[in-house]
C-alpha cells in the first residue's frame, strides 16, 4: 500500500513539475524581443508578407491562446515546425536524440568504470601513496567542470598527440548504411566494426569529458562505502576463512557497499546528460545539444520549445525512475 | 592515525593558501590592468597576426603570449578578461547568495506555504539542464553582461535555497531555537539572530563554490557566442578563437585556458577547503 502511495505521489508530483516547465519554457520564449518572422523574410518584404506568415505560425494570437493551442498539439505529439529548418520539430527533435543519448550512455559506462577501479584499487591498497594519488586526483576532477576537460582533452589527445577525433560524430566520407539513428549500436550489430571504431574514436573524447567529474563522484562515494563495510563483523570472517584480500574486496564488501553509489549514479546521470549541451558544442557532435544552441542562436522558438521540454522530460524520467528504483529495493518501503 | 589527519590537515592548508593566493594576484591584476597589460586588449594589428609566444622561433617579443589572428595581444587581452571574470563572479555570486540563502532561510524556518512554493520551484528548476537553461535566457533578454549575470542568479538560487533549507529546517529543531522562544524571542528575531549566524559557514562556502561556477558559466557563454561582444576580451571568446584555429595557432587556446583552469580550480578548492575547516567533525 504504502509502495503504491509513495509511487502515485511521485508521478504526480512529476507531472506537475513537467507542466511548470512547460509553462515556463512558454512564457519565457514569449517575451523574446526580437522578431523571429522579420528574420525569415526578405528585406523587401511588404507589412502583408509579414503579417500573413506571422499568422500562419500562429504569432498573431494573444499569449494564452497560444500556449492552449500549443498545449494541445504537444498532447498529441505535434511540436510545431522549426522556423530555421521547415521540418516538424518532433521528428528533427528525434533525428537527434540518438546520438545525445549514445554519448550519454558511454559517458555513464566509462565513469562507472573509472570510478569504480579507483575506488576498488583505492580500497585494496588503502594507507599507501597510490590511495593518496588516487584522493588528489579525484579532488581535481571534481573540481573542474566537463567544458573544462573537454578542452584539455582536445588539446593533449587532439593535437599534441593526435590520436582522436576532435569534431563531428563519423567521418563524413563514409557510406553510412544504417536506417536507424543509433549509429554506434546499428554498426555493432550489423558487424561493421571499421564504423564501429570510426564512431567510437569521435565519441571517446567527448564522453571522457563527460565522465571524468561524475567518475571522482563515484570513485568517492564507492569508496567511503566500502571503507565502513571493510570494518563489518562479517567481512573479517570472511578473512579469517583464508580468502584472499581482493577475494573479500570484491564478492564480500562489494554487493553490500554498492546500493549508496547505484542511487546516486541515477541523479548524477541527469547532470551528465545536462552537460552534452556545451560538450556536444565543443566537440561538433550532431546531437540535441548543439541543435539546441543552434536554434536559441537563430531563435527558433518551436525547435527550443521542443529541445527544452524533451530534456525536461528525460531528466524528470530518469529521477522518477531512480526513485522507483529505489522504493522498490528498499525493503522498509516495499513492506511498510 | 594522529599522523595521518595532520597530515591530511597541511595539505588541506596548503591548498587554501594557493587557492587563495592565486585568486588575490587575479584580484591585483583586475584592479591595476591597465598599468600591467603592455598593450591595449582592442588593438588590432593586421600585420602582426597569429605571432607565437616569445620563446617561439617568429616571435615579436613585444608580444609575450603571442597574438590572435587580429593580430591582439593575447596576454594584454587575459588580463583585462580577468576584470570581466571576476567582475561578473563577484556580482552574480553575490545577488544569487542573497536571494537564495534568503529563500532557504524562509522555507526552512516557516515552513507552510513558503516551503511548499519555494520546494517546488526548485523541483522545476531541477527539471532544466542548467546550460540549455542559461542560454535559453540570453536568448530571450539578449547577450551582455548584465544578462549573463541575470541569468546566473535566475539559474543558481537553488543551489543554495536547497542547501540552506535542510539547514535551517535542521537547526530550528535544536534546543536553543526551543529556548530562545521560551525565553519570548519573536520569529524573524530567531531566524536573524539565532539561525542564521549559525548557518552562515555553509553560506560562505557555498558563495565561494558559485563563484568558481559564475566564472565557468560566463567563460561557456562567451565561448557560445552570447556573451557581450566578441572585441572585448573574455576568456571564453578567447578559449572560442582558439578552438577554431587550434592547428594554426594553440597559444590563443592555451594561455586563457589555463587561466581559467586555475582560476575555476582555486575557487573549488578554496570553498572545499572552507568547508573542511567549519567542518566541526574535522576540526
Amino acid at each position: 500500500m504504502a509502495l503504491l502511495q509513495t509511487l502515485l505521489l511521485r508521478v504526480i508530483t512529476t507531472a506537475v513539475t513537467l507542466l511548470g516547465v512547460a509553462v515556463i519554457v512558454f512564457f519565457v520564449i514569449r517575451v523574446v524581443p526580437g522578431n523571429p518572422i522579420a528574420m525569415m523574410l526578405p528585406p523587401g518584404a511588404t507589412a502583408e508578407d509579414i503579417a500573413n506568415l506571422t499568422a500562419r505560425y500562429g504569432l498573431d494570437k494573444s499569449i494564452p491562446e497560444q500556449f492552449f493551442i500549443w498545449g494541445g498539439g504537444v498532447l498529441r505529439g505535434d511540436f510545431g515546425t522549426s522556423i530555421t529548418l521547415k521540418q516538424p520539430v518532433l521528428a528533427l527533435v528525434l533525428g537527434r536524440l540518438p546520438a545525445t543519448l549514445e554519448l550519454s550512455v558511454l559517458a555513464l559506462g566509462m565513469a562507472i568504470l573509472i570510478g569504480g577501479a579507483a575506488a576498488l584499487t583505492g580500497t585494496r591498497l588503502r594507507e599507501t601513496r597510490v590511495e593518496g594519488g588516487i584522493d588528489i586526483a579525484q579532488g581535481m576532477a571534481l573540481s573542474v567542470p566537463d567544458f573544462l576537460w573537454g578542452l584539455v582533452l582536445i588539446l593533449v589527445f587532439g593535437v599534441l598527440v593526435p590520436v582522436f577525433q576532435i569534431s563531428g560524430r563519423v567521418t563524413p566520407s563514409l557510406e553510412l548504411p544504417f536506417v536507424t539513428d543509433f549509429y554506434l549500436v546499428e554498426s555493432v550489430l550489423r558487424l561493421r566494426f571499421d564504423l564501429t571504431l570510426d564512431l567510437l574514436s569521435h565519441m571517446l573524447l567527448p564522453a571522457l569529458a563527460l565522465a571524468i567529474p561524475l567518475a571522482a563522484i563515484i570513485g568517492q562515494l564507492l569508496k567511503q562505502s566500502l571503507k565502513e563495510t571493510m570494518h563489518l563483523d562479517y567481512v573479517t570472517l570472511a578473512r579469517t576463512q583464508g580468502y584472499s584480500e581482493a577475494k573479500v574486496i570484491w564478492s564480500q564488501a562489494l554487493p553490500n557497499a554498492i546500493l549508496p553509489t547505484l542511487t546516486l549514479v541515477g541523479v548524477q546521470f541527469t547532470f551528465l546528460i545536462g552537460g552534452t549541451v556545451i560538450i556536444e558544442r565543443l566537440f561538433s557532435y550532431e546531437g540535441l545539444g548543439n541543435m539546441a544552441i543552434d536554434a536559441v542562436i537563430n531563435r527558433d522558438l518551436p525547435l527550443i520549445q521542443g529541445i527544452v521540454i524533451l530534456f525536461a522530460v528525460i531528466f524528470t524520467g530518469v529521477n522518477l525512475l531512480v526513485d522507483l528504483t529505489y522504493a522498490a529495493l528498499n525493503p522498509r518501503l516495499r513492506h511498510g | 592515525m594522529a599522523e595521518g589527519r595532520f597530515q591530511v590537515r597541511r595539505r588541506a592548508g596548503l591548498r587554501l593558501w594557493l587557492s587563495a593566493a592565486w585568486l588575490i594576484l587575479l584580484v591585483m591584476v583586475a584592479l591595476f590592468a591597465p598599468y600591467i597589460a603592455s598593450k591595449d586588449p582592442l588593438e588590432q594589428d593586421l600585420f602582426a597576426g597569429r605571432l607565437p609566444p616569445f620563446w617561439v622561433h617568429g616571435a615579436d617579443a613585444s608580444f609575450l603570449l603571442g597574438t590572435d589572428s587580429l593580430g591582439r595581444d593575447v596576454l594584454s587581452r587575459i588580463i583585462f578578461g580577468t576584470r570581466i571574470a571576476l567582475g561578473v563572479a563577484v556580482v552574480s555570486a553575490s545577488f544569487t547568495c542573497v536571494i537564495g540563502a534568503a529563500l532557504g532561510l524562509l522555507a526552512g524556518f516557516y515552513r507552510g506555504w513558503v516551503d511548499v512554493l519555494v520546494s517546488r520551484f526548485i523541483d522545476i528548476w531541477m527539471a532544466f539542464p542548467p546550460v540549455l537553461f542559461s542560454i535559453l535566457l540570453i536568448a530571450v533578454i539578449g547577450p551582455g553582461l548584465f544578462s549573463i549575470i541575470l541569468a546566473i542568479v535566475v539559474i543558481d538560487w537553488t543551489r543554495f535555497a536547497r542547501v540552506i533549507r535542510a539547514e535551517a529546517m535542521a537547526q530550528g529543531a535544536m534546543d536553543y531555537v526551543a529556548s530562545a522562544r521560551v525565553a519570548g524571542r519573536g520569529r524573524l528575531g530567531i531566524l536573524l539572530r539565532e539561525i542564521l549566524p549559525n548557518v552562515l559557514p555553509i553560506i560562505v562556502v557555498l558563495l565561494t563554490l558559485e563563484m568558481g561556477i559564475a566564472v565557468i558559466v560566463e567563460a561557456i557563454l562567451s565561448f557560445v557566442n552570447l556573451s557581450i561582444s566578441t572585441d572585448d576580451p573574455t576568456w571564453g571568446g578567447m578559449i572560442s578563437e582558439g578552438r577554431t584555429s587550434i592547428h594554426q595557432a594553440w597559444w590563443v587556446l592555451v594561455f586563457p585556458l589555463i587561466t581559467l583552469f586555475l582560476t575555476v580550480l582555486s575557487f573549488s578548492q578554496l570553498g572545499e577547503g572552507l568547508k573542511d575547516r567549519f567542518d566541526p567533525v574535522l576540526r
